[in-house]
């Protein structure tokens, strides 16, 4: 696979505060890569210096094998950005403001590529209306038009769904998807089912450091036997410890409560079938079943260090 | 278009956009108007002498209240990201920045024309003064721009780059006054009075065209724009 962007040894300090720590990482052609990690991480950072908003105090950073540093104005050419908090001009129009972003990045056929971001987005029903007085999920659309107007090979996106309702999430999610067909993408967060929906590859970050680097599966596959289930019951049923302890694929088993099992096991699909069937076979009165968490959601947690309190 | 006109034209837009510009004209010239007039009548003089001598002050508070918003407004929205992550030179962004707020005080300033042609019906006005000070009334524009815009690049606070504004050429004009410059010793006071936005501005106004005052002005806006290119930069350090 070719590589498009590469993070060779990066370093960047806030005086004190180290940001990032010799952090080395890289983007594929057509690849949607995750960026994971827990607020403070140091995601942002890390876009801030892919797109060259600044440098690095050491290592470099490549886009299309040029490094940012020598070639600025080139690498931001390629680069379509949403920063965090998606900055907008919140007086100006939908339309205006896509022009005057066109204007910069010196489209020729500025008209054609407004009106194609526009569409692309689902935004052309609000493109005389004030951005100030859209809604949160619009707003999102009119800064992801602002990214892709000048048809990019790569798109960051830092926190694109933060703030939004579930339906508008999900608006968003299917439009990266799409969005991903054609370009490279990397697609920072702090929520993992994010990052699970729609990423090829998942880089965790934590303290500055990456800690992970791999396909989902193979997270979770390293993650196996932490997917984390919650049996209720009705009443109390005093053999219902032993038994499921005894069963296939079964790790730790924890009874909080005289209603309640809580158990640990690998095979996430085929131990919730199991718990089904066990309690049926057994005619125990169960409330609910249910998975906790799942193995990747534990091996992000086990990576990043978050404290039961977060979770 | 230059990325430069690109960024003036949005700035331009962004002031004539709402009611702010036109409450600016409105105030500047009333303020201006009254307090020339107030005084023009009582004199009996046919002089834009006093006119002259009101603007750099009346400057102090309509300037800062033009460029406050300039970088503070982009840095507190975090605009300025999606500025400064564009395929465009910071100092295409800080040459935009003051070509609009110094086109958009020119404005204010060619709508005074009609002070002259006032003063000009009641007696004959000699226009070489006239003329010589309007060219140092769009330098010491230029320079109010400069340095209000560079202030408003260190703060994300639009109030505070109001004030800070006011007191730095506060300052800068008290400077060429003499009971400001005489306390300095003579050898200091010179320089010192040199420095001053008011004494060069002044110098102007006596109808004569000094190319050391160009220079003055010109260098001070060269200066402070150099030094908001580098305070932009700051990001990077």
């Amino acid at each position: 696979m070719n590589t498009i962007i590469e993070f060779k040894n990066v370093t960047k300090n806030y005086g004190n505060i180290l940001a990032v720590e010799d952090v080395s990482f890289a983007l594929n052609k057509g690849e949607i890569l995750g960026f994971l990690g827990p607020n403070g991480a140091g995601k942002t950072t890390a876009m801030k210096l892919i797109t060259g908003y600044m440098p690095a105090n050491k290592g470099s950073v490549l886009v299309n094998g040029k490094d940012i540093r020598e070639n600025p104005l080139d690498a931001r050419k390629s680069i379509g950005y949403l920063p965090e908090n998606n900055p907008l001009y919140t007086d100006m129009t939908v339309k205006e403001y896509l022009d005057f972003i066109a204007q910069m990045r010196q489209i020729k056929d500025r008209n054609k590529a407004v009106e194609s971001a526009m569409e692309k987005c689902g935004i052309k029903t609000v493109s005389h209306r004030i951005i100030g007085h859209l809604s949160k999920g619009y707003k999102q659309r009119a800064g992801l038009a602002q990214a892709i107007l000048h048809d990019p090979e790569i798109l960051i996106l830092d926190e694109p769904v933060n703030g939004l309702d579930p339906k508008q999430i999900t608006e968003i999610r299917n439009l990266i998807k799409e969005l991903g067909k054609e370009k490279s993408v990397i697609l920072c967060s702090h929520i993992l089912s994010e990052v699970e929906a729609v990423a090829d590859r998942v880089l965790i970050i934590n303290k500055g450091k990456i800690v992970a680097d791999d396909t989902i599966d193979n997270l979770k596959e390293r993650g196996k036997g932490n997917n984390i289930f919650v049996v209720e019951f009705l009443e109390e049923e005093k053999d219902a410890k032993e038994i499921v302890s005894k069963l296939e694929n079964i790790g730790k088993v924890e009874q909080p409560t005289n209603l309640t099992l809580k158990i640990t096991a690998s095979g996430e699909k085929e131990t919730g079938h199991l718990l089904f069937k066990t309690a049926v076979e057994n005619n125990w009165k169960v409330t609910q079943i249910y998975l906790e968490s799942n193995s990747l959601e534990n091996m992000f947690l086990t990576l990043t260090e978050i404290e039961g309190g977060e979770k | 278009m230059i990325p430069a006109l690109t960024v003036m034209k949005k700035e331009l837009w962004g002031y004539f956009n709402s009611a702010v510009a036109y409450i600016f004209f409105t105030l500047f010239l009333v303020t201006l108007s009254f307090l020339f007039f107030r005084v023009y009548f009582l004199v009996g003089i046919v002089s834009m002498n006093e006119f002259f001598n009101l603007i750099p002050w009346i400057f102090l508070i309509f300037i800062p209240s033009v460029t406050m918003k300039s970088w503070a407004e982009e840095k507190k929205s975090g605009t300025m990201e999606v500025l400064f992550t564009m395929p465009v030179k910071d100092r295409d962004l800080v040459l935009g920045k003051f070509l609009a707020g110094f086109l958009f005080v020119s404005i204010a300033i060619l709508l005074t024309l009609i002070i002259p042609a006032l003063v000009s019906i009641t007696g004959t006005l000699d226009m070489g003064p006239v003329v010589t000070s309007y060219l140092g009334v769009f330098l010491l524009t230029a320079a109010y721009i400069s340095i209000g815009n560079l202030v408003s690049s260190f703060t994300t606070n639009q109030v505070t780059a109001f004030l800070f504004t006011v007191v730095v050429m506060f300052v800068l004009m008290i400077i060429g006054t003499e009971p400001v410059y005489s306390i300095f010793p003579s050898f200091l006071a010179d320089i010192v009075r040199n420095f001053s936005l008011s004494y060069h501005f002044q110098s102007i106004q006596r109808g004569v065209v000094d190319s050391r005052d160009i220079i003055y002005y010109v260098s001070i806006v060269f200066l402070f724009l150099f030094y908001n290119v580098r305070s932009i930069e700051s990001r990077n350090w």
